[in-house]
């Protein structure tokens, strides 16, 4: 055996912890593979603008900054993503949750600013557009924790039932919003920086705290792991989870409500395209979909790589369907990292 | 030591509909004392430890902590008493440190700058050093996932969340028979330490060489009912076997 201390005789020794340093430098180097692939990426675009244009990538402010706008609404969902896949659940309806927030926004805000004054308004809109929102969220956590569903097909459920609702309240069009202070939250900047990206910013530093730092994500990691375990150890897990699909919910709120203030208007359709987005910028910031594993700031490298590749392309002139070949590419190569690292550091997943 | 024993049950019984999987059934645990329960499949082993440890509720009879009956209706509610179980399938979340482990589902808070509420991960792993090394298990990575350790090392953990906690009775189901023959001699090492400490231990197992090497006293159970209690030392494999298989 390893260089067990020599115990009493007669007496067998557990022995000491020998796993091996080198396995951790490894495993950080995975665990960090997505801010290394946006290393790459902006190196690389930063030498194709160098010799193609004679201009900087990512030394010019605007691109950065058009970047981080990019990135706020996948990035939102990705958050609430992230914890709901660590859970070992998948939550499909984001993208339409989304879009019924920022049409809820639209309409309270349009009806409340007559009488409360502009920023009352947003601030009234912004709360029943999160809290209509959580209603969705309320329901996939009530059919994944009591009745069992499994959490792809309850919330592929609730992805028609959001996405109808959301069509019907807007009348199946785009509803504007004439307000120039939620104009102004969506489009102004403090300090040079976009209010929007602050606002993002700010939340997915709570998400961040509460993933890692509470006991509900503690427990959030236990219960992707090993749910058994979890329950033996005296988790409500019917609890967390419902808990858990309403913190998705408000994600896609907070999402929707940011997209209305950017583009003045509610639009059902606003989170369609980002929920696949979401999910792939999860699993590019290193979560397992078999849940377990996972952080915020892996998921918000994830969101960067995916909103570098897309302006990038543009940027530098490059027919957009490229766009999808190359977040494809980033998303296989990820998961192949993932099973690598398993591989080298003897993860038991297929147990 | 006293002469009331840690652990008792009293004619207990236990009926699913009209399968009696349990009847009539006294036993006891001493302080310091490790039990083996022995019995071919389905003679009620399982059984009986879920009657104790509250995940089933008896259908008669009594199960007495220190000479005060108790009656669980969780196997929480038995653990915050001082009866933990230890099941074979490691009750683990292999994704989490030793010393999450140890907290799971009861994790120490702190205050980081004064207000904001975080998980006390030095306490954690405090707690994780300290109780691996009473059970002599050294580990210098204290970060690291349970997954990273072996199959004994992980047992080390499941007993070690037990010791953390105070159990004073821990029933251990099979807890040797996913290892490895060197790892399965480790377990039963700190089976020997919970006897040290003046822990009950109720070890269940087919392995009659290791309920041999660890035990004090063996119970045997045929089809539910109570085929024999024999010292160790006053007994043989081949006597065992005659109680388990009858005739």
């Amino acid at each position: 055996m390893n260089e067990a201390p020599p115990a009493s005789s007669g007496h067998v020794s557990p022995p000491a912890d020998h796993a091996d340093k080198s396995r951790t430098l490894v495993q950080r180097i995975a665990d960090l593979r997505a801010w290394l692939f946006l290393a790459a990426l902006v190196v690389g675009f930063e030498i194709w603008s160098r010799t193609a244009f004679g201009g900087t990538f990512i030394f010019n402010p605007f691109n950065i900054t058009s970047i981080a706008i990019f990135a706020v609404a996948p990035l939102l969902l990705a958050t609430g993503q992230t914890f709901v896949i660590i859970s070992g659940g998948i939550d499909l309806s984001m993208g339409f949750i989304m879009g019924l927030a920022a049409v809820v926004a639209a309409h309270v805000i349009n009806w409340a600013a007559p009488t409360m004054g502009e920023p009352m308004a947003v601030l009234f809109g912004t709360l029943v557009a999160v809290a209509i929102a959580m209603i969705p969220g309320f329901v996939n956590g009530l059919l994944v924790s009591r009745l069992r569903v499994p959490p792809f097909i309850g919330t592929l459920g609730m992805f028609g039932v959001a996405r109808g609702v959301a069509f019907l309240l807007a009348g199946g069009t785009t509803v504007p919003v004439k307000n120039g202070f939620f104009a102004a939250l969506g489009n102004g900047r403090f300090l040079g920086i976009p209010w929007i990206v602050i606002i993002t910013a700010l939340f997915v530093l709570v998400m961040h705290y509460i993933l890692s730092q509470t006991r509900f994500g503690q427990h959030n990691y236990a219960i992707g792991a090993n749910e058994q375990a979890a329950r033996r150890a005296g988790i409500d897990i019917k609890r967390h989870l419902l808990r858990l699909y309403i913190l998705s919910g408000i994600c896609a709120g907070l999402a929707g409500v940011l997209y209305a203030a950017r583009f003045t208007a509610g639009a059902a359709q606003a989170g369609e395209p980002l929920l696949l987005d979401s999910v792939a910028a999860v699993v590019i910031g290193g979560a397992s979909l078999f849940g377990g594993s996972g952080t915020i700031f892996g998921t918000v490298a994830g969101a960067l790589v995916i909103a570098v590749i897309q302006y990038g392309l543009v940027f530098i002139n490059v027919e957009p369907f490229w766009q999808f070949i190359s977040v494809g590419v980033v998303i296989i190569i990820s998961v192949l990292i993932d099973q690598a690292q398993r591989r080298i550091s003897g993860g038991r997943q297929s147990e | 030591m006293s002469d009331q024993p840690l652990l008792e049950t009293r004619h207990l019984s236990k009926n699913f509909g009209p399968v009696q999987a349990l009847s009539d059934l006294s036993m006891h645990v001493n302080a310091g004392e490790v039990v083996a329960l022995a019995g071919d499949n389905g003679a009620g082993k399982t059984t009986l430890i879920k009657a104790i440890s509250g995940v089933y509720r008896p259908s008669s009879g009594q199960v007495l902590l220190k000479g005060r009956e108790v009656s669980f209706s969780s196997p929480q509610e038995a653990r915050e008493s001082g009866i933990e179980t230890i099941y074979q399938d490691l009750a683990l979340a292999d994704n989490l440190s030793i010393g999450a482990n140890i907290f799971l589902g009861r994790e120490p808070m702190t205050k980081k700058f004064g207000f904001l509420p975080v998980l006390d991960r030095k306490k954690m792993a405090d707690a994780a050093r300290s109780t691996m090394a009473l059970l002599d298990f050294h580990v210098n990575r204290l970060d690291a996932p349970v997954s990273n350790f072996s199959g004994g090392q992980r047992q080390a953990v499941a007993i070690g969340r037990a010791v953390y906690w105070n159990a004073q009775v821990l029933i251990m189901d099979e807890p040797t028979a996913a290892l490895g023959v060197p790892e399965q001699r480790k377990v039963i090492s700190l089976i020997h330490q919970l006897k040290a400490q003046g822990r009950g231990v109720i070890f269940i197992s087919h392995n009659l060489q290791d309920i041999f090497a660890v035990s004090d006293r063996i119970v045997v159970l045929r089809r539910g009912v109570m085929a024999g209690e024999r010292r160790i030392s006053d007994t043989s494999h081949d006597e065992v076997v005659k109680l388990m298989v009858g005739g």
